[in-house]
């Protein structure tokens, strides 16, 4: 025999209730928040750029945030019909970091042209943030160099502008009558080269501001430089001169450490980071290029399915019982 | 002791509101609501019918099996309603209504010298008593002590860790009922016939182990430990691989390592139960929370109603958004008031508006959070994936069935995607998918 009873809640615990699956509480980090702690550890080589290339280093950085995030925007909006997500400051970055490895003396449109190639072909045609398999503002890089390599490959000195080789370009030309700079001038970027990896040490500051906040762990740039020095020193450059001089710094601790574009689990990182080192080493020494950071990069890139796939953490328990 | 360090976990901000206060005894509900499924296992069935008069302590649903236990009536009065009623774990469950006549009459119970007793004397107690895992599990305590042959168990370890955010429920009974406890360990022990029981307990309550390795004095083989606060850490598993360095295999028991885990107020249910003949009929709940106008310790009557409880202590805000039976990590949302306290009732969490989390999901960066905060070390974010792709082949190659729905993973994904809602689905179609490969074998 059944019968209902009706338990009458009280009006006052009659309340809307929102129901939702476990867990109830979330971390306060979010996506904007990380993209936003990357450019706040990139400020210290903005404002390097703009001290060193001045109203240059300016224009090229504002012509690719604008064309990344309009890229960005039309393409969400009208293009795939997705859901509009600028806010998450994502594209700002790609533009920023496009902008980092530019030559100063670039044209507005050129770069402007970069920004849109990044965000459209480096990330959008993917299926937006989180599914591209290369580095954006890499992308942008390769097709600007593929496209105008005479406009992305003429170098001016910093402040009076005058046209120079790069540190790298001046030991790959064999150049015997330029004296190559100081490591002094390395160090705080007193040299020819993009805008943003002129100076080590601003780079520093921020690459050390990324580790505070546990947006970066220690594997991917630090096999990827230990790589490019000890290749280095066996080929006989000078590895000092390496670390400082071209694009490994802001490759090693910006651009591989790119969360979408890199391993997730500590080994997988390690052996993409040793990658990076490696082609990094073999295009400075034997590839038609001055400098490699940004192709070992993109190749390391393509490759990441891969490692993922081969570096899956030991599940708990795996090892069986331990002692008994 | 050495301990050891498992992979992952997180620490949410602890926000244990409660620790200082008391326990305070709530009066008994007008009526009480006794669902026949308190426990995993078979449901009870019910054995008294509409109108009969029942005691406080008198069984009104018997076992379903072996993996079932007993519900008792926490009051006495008339059972006035037989059916399906709200119940806090989602659907609908048969239950018994008992309305209160204020007697507080109860059954004999019978006291015992355990010394008395053989082993499956005093497992036929416990079960009787109805007793299962306090912490939210719910498993049946007898079963947890019958392994089957050839198992052979060399450690029992309480668990006082309470690692969910603003629980305070086991931190309370540690302090207040530390000689049950201690006298429960020493019956569990003597049942299963080993030397060395455990008590962990997390570093945040240095109170509950000072006490704790007091009482326990010169106690032979009861080692107190305190243990690295950090969540999941009262996850079985983690608790036995940070007090003895042993891994359960995926898809095995504690009891696969030798270990019997069980939650501090199990601990001193089964004394309880097997000295004093008292069923489960109450327990400690911490009622807490943004929106709980005055959080608190309470030893509630199982069957009492979300809202009296609630009401006893001050009443919700007017800006509250989400009531959770449970922890903020694992409990379970409620949309109704009107679900009874049950056995594994170990809070009633209720958040503001503002404290309930309704951030939109974005893009999964592959920052891989939830890779280095998964305890069982898993890759969440290509479990997702394969979720997403129902390729359940996959989802299980990959451990999808290993997963403890702690909600580390969740807790910590800057995308603020529903990754244990994702994973829980998952897992129930893998094993869907894998049920149907083994049968089509055996054709």
């Amino acid at each position: 025999m059944a019968k209902k009873v009706k338990i009458e809640v009280p009006e006052q615990y009659q309340v809307r209730l929102s129901m939702s699956a476990s867990p109830h509480i979330r971390s306060s980090e979010d996506v904007p928040r990380v993209m936003l702690d990357v450019l706040i550890a990139l400020t210290p080589a903005i404002l390097g750029a703009v001290y060193y290339f001045r109203f240059k280093a300016l224009s090229v950085m504002l012509a690719c945030i604008i064309a990344a995030v309009a890229t960005e925007f039309i393409c969400s909006k009208w293009l795939f019909g997705k859901r509009v997500m600028i806010d998450d400051w994502s594209a700002v970055l790609a533009g920023i970091l496009l902008a980092f490895c530019l030559p100063p003396g670039i044209p507005i449109w050129a770069a402007a042209i970069g920004g849109f190639c990044a965000v459209f072909f480096g990330k959008m045609l993917f299926g937006g943030l989180g599914q591209n398999i290369f580095n954006p503002a890499l992308v942008g890089r390769a097709i600007l160099l593929a496209s105008w390599p005479v406009s992305m490959t003429t170098w001016e000195q910093p402040i009076d502008g005058v046209t120079m080789a790069t540190p790298l370009g001046i030991i790959k030309e064999g150049l015997a009558d330029v004296v190559p700079p100081t490591y002094f001038d390395l160090l705080t970027g007193n040299v020819a080269g993009s805008l943003g990896e002129t100076s080590a040490v601003l780079l520093l500051i921020g690459a050390v501001y990324l580790f505070y906040r546990k947006i970066i762990t220690w594997h991917v740039p630090f096999t990827f430089i230990a790589v490019v020095l000890v290749g280095s020193a066996f080929a006989g450059r000078d590895p000092v001169y390496e670390l400082l001089s071209g694009g490994l710094i802001l490759g090693a601790f910006f651009m591989a450490t790119d969360m979408v574009t890199s391993p997730v689990t500590p080994l997988g990182r390690i052996l993409f980071g040793a990658g990076c080192g490696l082609l990094t080493f073999i295009i400075r020494n034997f590839g038609g290029y001055p400098e490699g950071v940004c192709y070992a990069i993109l190749i390391m890139n393509a490759t990441v399915p891969l490692i993922d796939k081969y570096t899956l953490p030991k599940e708990f328990g795996q090892k069986g019982r331990k002692a008994k | 002791m050495k301990l050891t360090r498992f992979h992952g976990g997180v620490h949410p901000s602890e926000n244990k509101l409660t620790s200082d206060k008391k326990t305070e005894i709530m009066p008994a509900p007008a009526k009480a609501i006794f669902p026949v499924s308190q426990h995993i296992g078979a449901p009870a069935k019910p054995i008294v019918n509409i109108g009969d008069h029942v005691l406080r302590g008198q069984v009104v649903a018997e076992p379903g099996g072996f993996v079932s236990v007993p519900i008792h009536s926490s009051i006495s009065g008339e059972v006035i309603g037989i059916g399906e009623f709200p119940h806090p774990l989602g659907r609908p469950v048969t239950a018994i209504v008992v309305e209160n006549d204020g007697k507080d009459e109860h059954a004999d119970f019978e006291e015992i010298d355990p010394s008395t007793l053989t082993p499956d004397e005093m497992k036929k107690r416990i079960q009787a008593g109805g007793i299962v895992g306090m912490g939210g599990a719910t498993f049946p305590t007898h079963v947890k002590l019958s392994p089957p042959e050839g198992k052979k168990i060399d450690a029992v370890i309480l668990n006082g860790a309470e690692c969910e955010p603003y629980l305070t429920s086991d931190h309370r009974v540690m302090l207040e009922e530390a000689d049950r406890i201690l006298a429960g360990l020493q019956l569990l022990m003597k049942i299963l016939n080993i030397e060395n029981g455990y008590i962990g307990i997390e570093n945040n309550k240095p109170d509950a182990i000072a006490h704790l390795t007091e009482k326990a004095g010169r106690m032979k083989g009861i080692h107190v430990l305190g243990i690295k606060v950090r969540y999941p850490q009262g996850s079985e598993k983690h608790l036995i691989k940070t007090i003895l360095d042993r891994e359960i295999p995926p898809g095995g028991l504690p009891m696969d390592v030798g270990v019997v885990v069980q939650n501090i107020g199990t601990a001193a249910a089964v004394f309880d139960a097997v000295v004093n003949g008292k069923p489960m009929m109450e327990r400690v709940v911490t009622v807490t929370g943004s929106a709980i106008k005055n959080p608190k310790n309470l030893l509630v009557r199982l069957g009492t109603p979300f809202y009296e409880v609630i009401d006893f202590a001050g009443g919700l805000t007017d800006d509250a958004g989400k009531v959770i039976m449970g922890g903020p990590m694992m409990g379970i949302a409620q949309y109704t008031l009107n679900v009874p306290v049950i056995k594994g009732t170990s809070g009633i969490l209720a958040l503001n508006k503002k404290d309930v989390d309704a951030t939109k999901p974005r893009a999964c960066i592959r920052c891989a959070r939830c890779v280095d905060s998964c305890p069982m070390n898993l890759m969440p974010n290509e479990l997702v994936t394969a979720v997403d792709n129902k390729d359940w082949e996959l989802a299980e190659k990959l451990g999808i069935l290993s997963c403890i729905e702690c909600g580390s993973c969740a807790y910590s994904c800057v995308g603020k995607r529903p990754i244990v809602q994702i994973l829980k689905y998952g897992k129930a179609e893998t094993m869907k998918a894998k049920r149907k490969r083994e049968e089509a074998a055996k054709k």
